[in-house]
């Protein structure tokens, strides 16, 4: 396969990076160039692409990525964050019409799976929401494909309105709806034919079928294995008719269907379904955050952070451990802990990795209080950057600002600067005993 | 779902009264004796065409109810279509041979010149070659979906022979532009020509169609029958997608608009023995071209690719050096996964030409150029909209300056308004 996932793209910039205490600008730029090729290989559009590209640079720039010490899984974070942020939360929801029938709308470029997809659907309203609809075969253009409704109509067992191929398909479409009132179905589902976004005078009948049905839904049915051309495909039905949602087709495929991405960046319209095979049971509700994960090239993006997260604690805990060794643990040091431990989750598990913490007689069993990392890290943040580095500097003054800077009292400020002089004894025991069992160790948040 | 248990419950009847009617389908049988006649999309046997007829009186009474319903509408579509493609088009073709000929010949020496010129303009836009230059080339070349490694490769390679040629004025990067653009579609092929479907000389010829769902088999099919009907060829197609519904109308009916023989089956019968029969009947009707259709299938689904496999090996041994041509039809919109679609089917099937269909819309279909790079793969026809007559040899000229035609109606655009 051609492509590469991003996280393999970001291994060879990550590795060039690595032994680097921080990355730079020019690094940050490096990884978002692997993001943007990533992005097109999927075939996400390039104006697409650049927008986004820009939105990650701005937060990797940021604090986010530069102070982290693992960039790469950052980036990818950021990269994940925005990718999920766009395509938007799971909205599988179908209009139902104040007074029935709700009508519903295909619309799309030829070949894009209407007429499969309206059986589907019909499929998935009958089946999942109790309802009985009614198809309208209203593609008077491509030869049998009103047979093909029909067909689909036989083998779901659902009546199919056609009036062959002489009939005006807004016609069909009013009486379809006539028909429906008569016969109670509350829901017609409309097919119409397949045509190009630029083709005016189908895309006029389509909106003449719209004028006369008033439709409660118009969904853009789309390829998944579009490319670049999506956008404008997307732009032009929506600026024509104000589509409500996209129907994806084709997604049982292997392509990397970047196009989802470029439709919901340009029209802001939900993707409702996905069809994940030929059979007609096969429409499922659309999962952004996979889609996300697809687009990237990453199987389970979810899965894979938190292993990275495995791993920056592990690299991290390393760095700790040379630290206390050497008794040069700052404040800040401590900071840079807490931000991971933040990112982490629960503090037992983090301990955990801590190399010979969990063979640690007082951390063995002992219990954490997350709200007062809270406290700990608005005191150091109130530190001027020499108290956090050398906290003998440590006075009166100094203490009441620092109190006053992050709304504590001065006495927990005495108990942590006790607490971080324990610990850096105690650290030092620790490297001296090396190997012999630690005397217990008191974190100032236990 | 009910609807294919129902097809199983039939077809588990259907295959008992197959086996009992082998004696009467013994040549048929004969030629899918490798096959163990499943059908991959339900994993069940197929119904086996005729059976279903003869044996189960209530389908044949709701069938021939259906055929002579179909054969209604369907003569009233083959009318309203042509109405329709009236409005909607271009005064059509005329149909003799030495006409179209010089037609093509005309329309080619135009497009060459015309993209010349349209390069002159797009050079003159950029007064120095530089970084804007380029990467203004790289998202031209982009958005028409050429893909991203060949455009990045195309863009050092030009920057290369920029420095190389000690260019620095636009007016002189014209012809490196050219040369490379259509040099990554033609590689080391010097000869730069159009290329054409073969033919067998010993009569019928055999053209495969295959491809994903939807990108236009059925409709480029009938575009070529009627093409080479009029070109006085004797054409038989054979409807070999019996899984999609309304597949075989449809074949039916553009078999119908161009006057050509369709040989077909029930639909949900064995593929290959619809095509095993269009070539039984293209030999003894002396037809000069049969042209198989087949139902569309996504590349990653193995079951299916097999399918194919086996239609085309039916082919093989039934007329030697047969399929003359197995060709791919690709939509033009469709991105960076029509790479995979070409490697997949061109190991199932070892494709020989391109279909680059829709491509009257605004998509570019510019991955076409990798696919001829990476898998030797040329593209031989292109789909230029709905008319029966817009199918038409591909030429690489052309081609390349469609993938500009945006980045020069901007300049167009900008030049417009700085005169005004």
């Amino acid at each position: 396969m051609a492509f590469e996932g991003l996280s393999d793209r970001l291994q060879e910039t990550i590795k060039k990076i690595k032994g680097k205490g921080k990355v730079d600008e020019q690094d940050v730029k490096e990884m978002t160039r692997e993001v943007r090729l990533a992005l097109l290989e999927a075939d996400v559009n390039f104006k697409v692409v650049k927008d986004f590209v820009k939105r990650v640079r701005e937060r990797a720039v940021g604090q986010e990525v530069m102070e982290s010490l693992t960039p790469g899984q950052q980036v990818i974070k950021v990269v994940k964050e925005e990718l999920t942020d766009l395509m938007g939360g799971d909205e599988s929801k179908i209009a139902v019409a104040k007074r029935p029938p709700t009508v519903i709308m295909m619309v799309g470029l030829q070949g894009a799976g209407k007429t499969t997809t309206t059986g589907k659907l019909a499929n998935v309203l009958r089946k999942n929401h109790n309802r009985k609809p009614l198809l309208a075969a209203a593609d008077v253009y491509r030869p049998a494909a009103i047979q093909q409704l029909e067909t689909i109509g036989k083998q779901l067992t659902m009546p199919v309105h056609s009036e062959g191929t002489e009939a005006d398909p807004v016609d069909i479409a009013k009486n379809a709806i006539e028909k429906a009132k008569e016969d109670n179905h509350d829901y017609v589902i409309v097919d119409t034919a397949g045509r190009l976004h630029v083709d005016g005078e189908l895309m006029g009948e389509l909106q003449r079928i719209k004028e006369a049905v008033n439709p409660d839904e118009i969904f853009l049915v789309v390829d998944a294995m579009t490319g670049q051309d999506a956008v404008n495909v997307a732009q032009s039905f929506d600026d024509q008719l104000d589509i409500t949602g996209v129907l994806l087709t084709k997604l049982d495929g292997d392509t990397r269907g970047g196009a989802a991405l470029s439709i919901k960046a340009v029209t802001g319209k939900p993707i409702k379904y996905a069809g994940m095979g030929e059979k007609l049971d096969q429409l499922e509700p659309f999962h952004p955050e996979r889609m996300a994960s697809r687009i990237l090239g990453m199987g389970d993006m979810l899965t894979l952070i938190e292993k990275a997260q495995t791993q920056v604690d592990e690299k991290q805990a390393k760095e700790l451990e040379s630290k206390m060794r050497t008794a040069s643990f700052t404040f800040e040091d401590f900071l840079d802990q807490m931000e991971q431990v933040k990112n982490m989750g629960p503090l037992d598990e983090i301990i955990n990795m801590i190399p010979g913490a969990n063979k640690m007689k007082g951390l063995k069993n002992a219990s954490f209080d997350d709200k007062q990392i809270v406290h700990v890290e608005a005191i150091i943040q109130s530190m001027t950057k020499k108290e956090r580095q050398d906290p003998s500097l440590m006075n009166a003054s100094r203490k009441k600002r620092i109190a006053k800077g992050s709304g504590t009292s001065v006495s927990e400020i005495n108990r942590l600067l006790k607490q971080f002089e324990e610990m850096k004894k105690m650290m030092k025991q620790m490297s001296n005993t090396k190997g012999k069992k630690g005397k217990g160790m008191n974190f100032p948040f236990m | 779902m009910s609807f294919f248990k129902k097809l199983k419950d039939r077809f588990v009847k259907g295959e008992e009264e197959q086996q009992e009617s082998t004696s009467q389908n013994e040549p048929k049988n004969e030629s899918l004796e490798e096959a163990d006649s499943f059908n991959p999309y339900t994993g069940e046997a197929y119904k086996g065409g005729e059976v279903v007829y003869s044996k189960a009186e209530e389908e044949e009474r709701l069938r021939k109810e259906a055929l002579e319903a179909e054969g209604k509408s369907l003569d009233g579509e083959t009318e309203t279509y042509e109405d329709k493609l009236d409005r909607l088009s271009v005064p059509s073709e005329p149909t003799d041979e030495a006409n179209i000929a010089s037609k093509f010949k005309k329309g080619l020496e135009k497009t060459r010149t015309s993209f010349s010129t349209k390069i002159n303009d797009l050079v003159a836009k950029y007064r120095t070659v530089d970084e804007d230059f380029f990467e203004e080339l790289e998202e031209i070349l982009i958005s028409a979906d050429v893909g991203v490694n060949t455009v990045m490769e195309m863009i050092d390679e030009l920057e290369m022979e920029v420095k190389r040629r000690n260019i620095k004025d636009t007016s002189q990067v014209k012809e490196v532009i050219s040369e490379k653009l259509v040099e990554i579609y033609y590689g080391n092929d010097e000869a730069e020509e159009v290329e054409g479907l073969n033919e067998n000389p010993d009569g019928p010829t055999v053209y495969l169609f295959v491809g994903v769902n939807g990108v236009g088999k059925t409709t480029t099919i009938g575009k070529l029958a009627h093409r080479l009907k009029s070109e006085g060829k004797k054409v038989t197609l054979a409807a070999g997608d019996t899984f999609r519904a309304g597949a075989i109308e449809q074949l039916d009916a553009w078999g119908e608009r161009a006057g050509v023989n369709v040989i077909k089956h029930s639909a949900g019968s064995d593929p290959a023995a619809v095509i095993y029969d269009g070539i039984q009947s293209a030999k003894s009707r002396n037809a000069d071209v049969l042209i198989c259709d087949t139902a569309g299938r996504l590349q990653n689904k193995v079951n299916l690719m097999n399918e194919l496999s086996k239609v085309k090996r039916v082919i093989e041994r039934e007329i030697p050096n047969a399929p003359h041509e197995v060709l791919l039809v690709l939509d033009a919109t469709t991105g960076q996964n029509a790479m995979s679609q070409a490697k997949t089917f061109a190991e199932a099937t070892d494709v020989s030409g391109i279909v680059l269909t829709k491509l009257d819309g605004t998509a570019k279909g510019g991955i076409v150029l990798a696919i001829r790079k990476e898998l030797s793969i040329p593209v031989k026809l292109v789909g230029l909209g709905e008319k029966v007559t817009d199918l038409e040899p591909f030429d690489a000229h052309a081609f390349v300056y469609g993938l500009f035609a945006d980045m020069v109606e901007e300049f167009d655009e900008d030049e417009e308004e700085n005169q005004a």
